[in-house]
């Protein structure tokens, strides 16, 4: 029983699966051409380099889709619902190719025994993913999730669809004589409930079934570019274009950008193609919210909304019927659609594009968007003296740059000055541990683990400035320029074979985001150089600590470098036990200090901050007594944040050198 | 021969200002060197009263008109160049104050007279007249020689004892008369501080806080410490400049001037500006991260510390006491 | 912008109006160069001058603000800013910055500012200003920041104001353009300020922009010096360099040096309170 040989109005089946066909997928196609054309007007960027890797991680993304089940609730529900569309996708290829060229000697899907039983399955467990994806919605909606009709409707949509394949299954059973198969289990299960019809009227009604099928895929086919189930198509071509395949995640260089890109973008077209893709391939998901500390913490930020508002802009203004002559009362792009304290509001902590199913870049977008504002000098005035005095004296602190390596005077050392003698380690101690008060007893502790420990290390002194990490992620590139020629001429003129740094921020602008040339040493964070010494023995412990500590995993160490166990190995070699708070290893919660925050002020009173809530996890360990950082501003914001908390006689907040160092005490 | 000295005397709303006793006393100081009299040149609206405190002064040179209210530098000039010339004057002493601001430098361009700023300091060595100043914010000093002894000079406030220059006797007073001129600056009026807010030149307990205090969040933390002690909280041009109180807290050159039984300094590092504003408090506490800070060479006690972490300690602590 | 600090004068202030005859002003900064004192400075060995060793030079602070001002009144009144300075260390990259600000004109006069004295200072910018290069309309306004660290001689703005016949107010805080004159605010003690009525030329001594200076981007500072040009305006120096001789510089004594308290935050608090309580203050 072929249905497309049936007559509809006089008019022969094929002809109307020609006619609908040939509109649905007009239709899209337009719609497509319309929204790539809007890409092709965002700014020029290269992600077509090494195709090889970017297809194995799109593979892998796509198909397997790890980071989908980083939220239980949802993560098998949706696995399932897409590998349901795979099959159903196939199926209706197929089906529709058969359909339009009724000549191929092929059958139909729905005749043959294995295709229909993937189909039923499929069906039935896309049908209970569906249920339980609408129960999430409707009772236990996490915070930031969407809840829009669009949401609602796709998931009937398939839902529907599902249905259709499986009362045409039981229709055609019924017609082919009531017989249950294996091959069609739930059709099977089905059928018994129209055992009543005539053969005639079941075949009736499968055909009506695959026709109502065929017509809601070819409508859905018009639907989808409107709607967010976009990100159907867009989000594998952004899994597949995605930065973090070919560069590391601490990069924020736009590879091949053609125009100056220092001056960031003030309208949609002056951002990529790539960024403007951003915003079809989102889901609405939420998961960037949700794990976002400054949307926890009350700041306007959401790094979904950045995504969206993009999107919904550029979408009104790229497809605009009538273009405004003068463009006035055209919305800004920064100030209008986007605020700026949302933009000031990041800590560039990468959870959101951590846990983002789609792979979505919102860092490097917001970072775009700051540099337009820099470039405008709408900086808030702390902000401006941090930058004036980085500009003039290389360390955020306004204090001068020989005062850089007083804190060597009261550490009992005489430590290398790598400028004139070669060394095996180059110590890029950075701005804090250098500067503030606060953390220069710690870069002490350090330097006399490192002596003791025979460690062959050197300091650039007085040439050292700022690496530049936060200044970029405020958005001065032209000053990140300068930091950064700056420091490899002084880098050029000494000779060392690696290079250790105190600060995670520092650690991963040297590593990633300064160009080496052929010379590229290994760059190492503290923890790291610790571990190996204390595995090498070379750290003479002279007693065990005890006790319970919990490890805070900075930002720029754990979730942009990978680097979780370094530290943790440091702590069991010396005899702590550690326990782990609930959002560990690359779900670790910012302290709030990272994109240049530290420098800025908070205009309103936050119910919380996240060093606050950082610091009340850690309490609610229960019997915890010390939290243990390896970054000296994460020295500088939980020590505040235990005062203001309240926490101060139940935890101390010390750094893992402070631990070596007591170990070394007799 | 001996040579005049002239002081110009600075006033406001009927008060006279302590630079006024203070350039007396040093007037007096090197009349007693090198000889010579000390007259003291008031011009203002309805100051006639105000002569008489000026005893010190060999004679007060008056000129008391309507139109004399806050005169400009193209009235008090001219009038300057023509009392030095009348009485043979070799210095004329000024106020390192906002008030007396350029007259200095005009009058010395007029005179053909060298002009010295920020004087500190000042004594008769071997014939000459010795002038020490300060420079660099008070990070150097430099001494300066007027060889004939003729020149402007600039009296830093609060540098001399204005005691020096309190005296009970009554002066004579010789009217002047102001040459005329036509003034391309006009005076229109004063614009006055929002003085809603508290008077703190009257508390005898202030707070201050400087840059040091970092967000204005910590401007609370200082509140509580002055409402613990019964005090209120005061500030440097650089909190003010942020934003975070209002100018009527100002404590400085441009601000305040206050003497509070107790002045505690956090995070403030003693920029001179801020310090003529409260130099002489009864008892300064300071607090600052720098221990090269010059508040701490002023100061009756330092800390060097961080002044966020230490005031709601201390707080804590006066609580406790108070009980 | 403070809260408080000018709302009571905004709320009388005059408002621009709008037949005012100024369409364009012609607006000079000088720009000067002092020691920056966040290093350490010491007398060298001549027992004279300031040891130049570790000395950098840093933009005068209230020519900085003084730049701010003329770019704010070249905003609202238009007309054409042009900044100028004598050879000082880094001097070149303020003026690029000046530039990169909004300024239409940068000039150095290739004199070493150092080894001048304020008078001569005032001496140089005034024949400069009486040239070709410079040039006094009637619609210029000369604003150099109010005063220095280093003038022992006193104020340039004084001199200038001498120099060119000029009227002079210093340590300003606002100007305002108003019926072809400028009104200005001048600082007081006790935060009160003296509103005067100027007539334009005259020489303004900036104390106090009325917005703190802007920022620029450092992408731009660069830009701008590959692109723009300093010029240069060559005027000898008077032949007195220095008005005053100084006869000795020396480092003051830390006489009265304060009692430094030390312990743990908590000692201290605690020492504090027993301080206070001592004195009969709590």
């Amino acid at each position: 029983m072929d249905p497309i040989r049936i007559s509809v109005y006089g008019l022969p089946g094929v002809g109307v699966l020609w006619f609908l066909t040939l509109v649905a997928f007009g239709v899209f196609g337009w719609r497509a051409w319309q929204l790539i054309g809007l890409l092709r007007r965002g700014r020029h960027e290269n992600r077509f380099d090494q195709i090889g890797r970017r297809t194995w991680h799109a593979v892998k993304n796509v198909l397997l889709q790890p980071r989908i089940f980083g939220e239980q609730s949802i993560g098998l529900a949706h696995f399932l619902t897409f590998w349901g569309f795979m099959v159903y996708a196939t199926c209706f290829n197929w089906a529709l190719l058969r359909g339009l060229f009724p000549m191929l000697p092929i059958p139909y899907p729905d005749e043959v025994k294995v295709a229909v039983l993937f189909l039923e399955v499929f069906s039935v467990l896309v049908l209970v993913s569906l249920a339980a994806a609408l129960a999430r919605r409707l009772f236990y909606a996490p915070p930031h999730l969407h809840l829009s009709f669009d949401a609602n409707f796709i998931l009937a949509l398939i839902a529907l669809l599902m249905l259709t394949m499986l009362f045409g299954s039981a229709f055609r059973n019924v017609a082919e004589g009531s017989r249950g198969t294996a091959w069609a289990p739930f059709g099977s299960l089905l059928a018994p409930a129209f055992a009543g019809l005539t053969p005639v009227t079941a075949r009736a009604w499968a055909t009506a079934m695959w026709w109502l099928h065929m017509i809601i895929v070819l409508g859905f086919f018009v639907y989808l570019p409107y709607s967010k189930h976009l990100h159907l198509l867009a989000a594998p071509f952004n899994v597949f274009f995605s930065g973090a395949v070919t560069r590391p995640l601490g990069d924020l260089t736009v590879p091949g950008a053609q125009e100056d890109m220092a001056s960031g973008a003030s309208r949609w077209e002056e951002l990529t193609w790539k960024q403007l893709l951003s915003g079809f391939s989102c889901a609405e998901c939420g998961r960037c919210d949700r794990a976002c500390p400054a949307t926890a913490s009350g700041y306007p930020l959401e790094p979904q909304q950045i995504i969206q508002k993009i999107k919904t802009h550029a979408m009104q203004q790229g497809l605009a019927r009538t273009r405004d002559a003068s463009g006035n009362g055209t919305p800004k792009l920064i100030g209008d659609v986007i605020t700026e304290s949302e933009l000031w509001a990041c800590t560039t902590c990468m959870a959101c594009m951590t846990r983002c199913a789609v792979w979505n870049e919102q860092i490097p977008i917001i970072v775009t968007l700051r540099r337009q504002l820099v470039s405008q000098g709408a900086v808030e005035r702390t902000v401006q003296d941090m930058l004036a005095n980085l500009t003039r004296y290389g360390n955020s602190f306004g204090k001068s740059d020989r005062m850089r390596a007083r804190w060597v005077q009261s550490s009992g050392l005489k430590i290398k000055d790598a400028r004139k003698e070669p060394v095996e380690y180059l110590w890029f101690v950075g701005d804090y541990a250098s500067y503030d008060p606060r953390c220069e007893e710690v870069t002490r502790k350090t330097a006399r683990i490192f002596a003791q420990a025979g460690l062959d290390f050197g300091l650039l002194y007085e040439a050292e400035r700022n690496a530049g990490n936060d200044v970029r992620r405020v958005g001065e590139e032209g000053l990140f320029e300068m930091l950064k020629e700056k420091n490899l001429q002084a880098l050029a003129k000494a000779q060392y074979r690696a290079i250790v740094t105190t600060d995670p921020h520092t650690f991963n602008t040297l590593k990633n985001e300064y160009p080496w040339n052929g010379n590229r040493v290994p760059v190492k964070h503290y923890t790291e150089v610790l571990d190996e010494l204390l595995q090498a023995g070379r750290v003479p412990l002279k007693k065990k600590l005890t006790g319970r500590v919990t490890y805070h995993d900075p930002c720029y160490l754990g979730r942009y470098n990978g680097i979780y166990d370094s530290p943790r190995r440091v702590l069991r070699a010396l005899g702590l036990e550690i326990v782990e708070m609930p959002r560990t290893r690359d779900r670790s919660y910012c302290c709030g200090a990272g994109g240049g925050r530290i420098w800025m002020e908070d205009k309103e009173k936050l119910p919380e901050r996240p060093a606050e809530n950082r610091i009340r996890e850690a309490a609610a360990l229960g019997d915890v007594p010390t939290f243990v950082v390896a970054c000296p501003k994460d020295i500088a914001m939980f020590r505040d944040a235990l005062k203001t908390t309240g926490t101060e006689g139940r935890i101390a907040v010390r750094d893992i050198a402070e631990l070596v160092a007591d170990a070394m005490e007799g | 021969m001996s040579a005049a000295i002239l002081v110009l005397v600075e006033h406001l709303k009927g008060t006279l200002a302590d630079i006024t006793f203070e350039m007396l006393g040093v007037g007096r100081q090197i009349a007693a060197a090198q000889g010579g009299q000390v007259h003291a040149v008031l011009l203002g609206k309805d100051v006639n009263a105000l002569a008489a405190r000026l005893g010190a002064a060999d004679s007060v040179l008056l000129a008391d008109e309507p139109n004399l209210e806050q005169p400009s530098a193209e009235v008090i000039v001219p009038l300057l160049q023509q009392l030095m010339a009348q009485k043979q004057a070799s210095l004329v002493l000024l106020g390192g104050t906002n008030a007396s601001f350029g007259l200095g430098g005009q009058l010395s361009a007029r005179m053909k007279v060298p002009f010295v700023n920020f004087c500190k300091g000042a004594r008769v060595e071997g014939g000459s007249l010795v002038l020490t100043s300060q420079l660099f914010g008070g990070k150097i000093l430099s001494d300066v020689k007027l060889a004939d002894g003729k020149g402007i000079v600039s009296v830093y406030p609060g540098a001399f004892p204005a005691e020096a220059g309190r005296s009970d006797k009554t002066p004579p007073v010789e009217k002047v008369a102001v040459p005329p001129g036509s003034p391309k600056v006009v005076f229109k009026r004063f614009v006055e501080p929002d003085t809603s807010d508290v008077d703190i030149t009257k508390q005898s307990v202030l707070v201050a806080v400087g840059r040091g205090i970092q967000s204005q969040d910590n401007v609370q933390l200082a509140e509580e410490l002055a409402q613990s002690l019964g005090g209120v909280v005061c500030a440097s041009r650089p909190v003010i400049d942020q934003g975070w109180l209002p100018l009527s807290r100002q404590v400085g050159k441009s601000g305040m001037t206050v003497k509070p039984r107790l002045y505690l300094a956090f995070g403030i590092s003693g920029a001179p500006e801020h310090w003529d504003g409260m130099q002489s408090s009864e008892c300064i506490i300071s607090v600052n991260t720098d221990p090269k800070a010059p508040i701490f060479d002023g100061s009756h006690y330092g800390v060097v510390g961080d002044a966020v972490e230490l005031i709601p300690l201390l707080t804590d602590r006066i609580k406790a006491k108070k009980g | 912008m403070p809260a408080n600090s000018l709302c009571v004068a905004r709320a009388v202030w005059p408002s621009i109006n709008p037949t005012d005859p100024f369409q364009h002003m012609n607006l000079i900064v000088l720009l000067k160069m002092v020691p920056d004192t966040v290093e350490e400075l010491n007398v060298a060995s001549d027992g004279k001058s300031l040891d130049s060793e570790y000395l950098r030079f840093k933009l005068n602070d209230p020519d900085e603000h003084a730049l701010e001002e003329a770019l704010l009144l070249k905003e609202r009144v238009g007309g054409k800013v042009t900044v100028v300075a004598l050879d000082a260390p880094e001097v070149d990259d303020v003026l690029f910055m000046a530039l990169a600000k909004g300024a239409d004109r940068a000039v150095k006069i290739p004199a070493d500012q150092a080894s001048l004295g304020t008078v001569a200072t005032a001496r140089m910018f005034a024949t400069f200003l009486a040239s070709g290069g410079g040039q006094i309309t009637p619609d210029t306004l000369v604003l150099p920041g109010s005063q220095a660290i280093d003038d022992l001689e006193g104020e340039v703005a004084a001199y200038l104001g001498e120099a060119l016949s000029l009227p002079y107010v210093g340590v300003v805080s606002s100007v305002s353009p108003v019926n072809g004159k400028v009104v200005v605010l001048k600082e007081f003690s006790g935060g009160m300020r003296g509103e005067y009525e100027v007539t334009l030329p005259a020489v303004l001594g900036i104390q106090s922009a009325e917005k703190p200076p802007r920022y620029v981007p450092v992408a731009k500072v660069r830009a701008v010096m590959k692109s723009a040009k300093i010029e240069t305006a060559d005027i000898a120096p008077p032949e007195l360099a220095k008005a005053l001789v100084v006869e000795r510089m020396y480092k003051p004594e830390a006489a009265g040096r304060a009692q430094m308290l030390e312990g743990t935050p908590e000692d201290i608090a605690a020492r504090i309170a027993g301080l206070l309580t001592e004195r009969g203050i709590i």
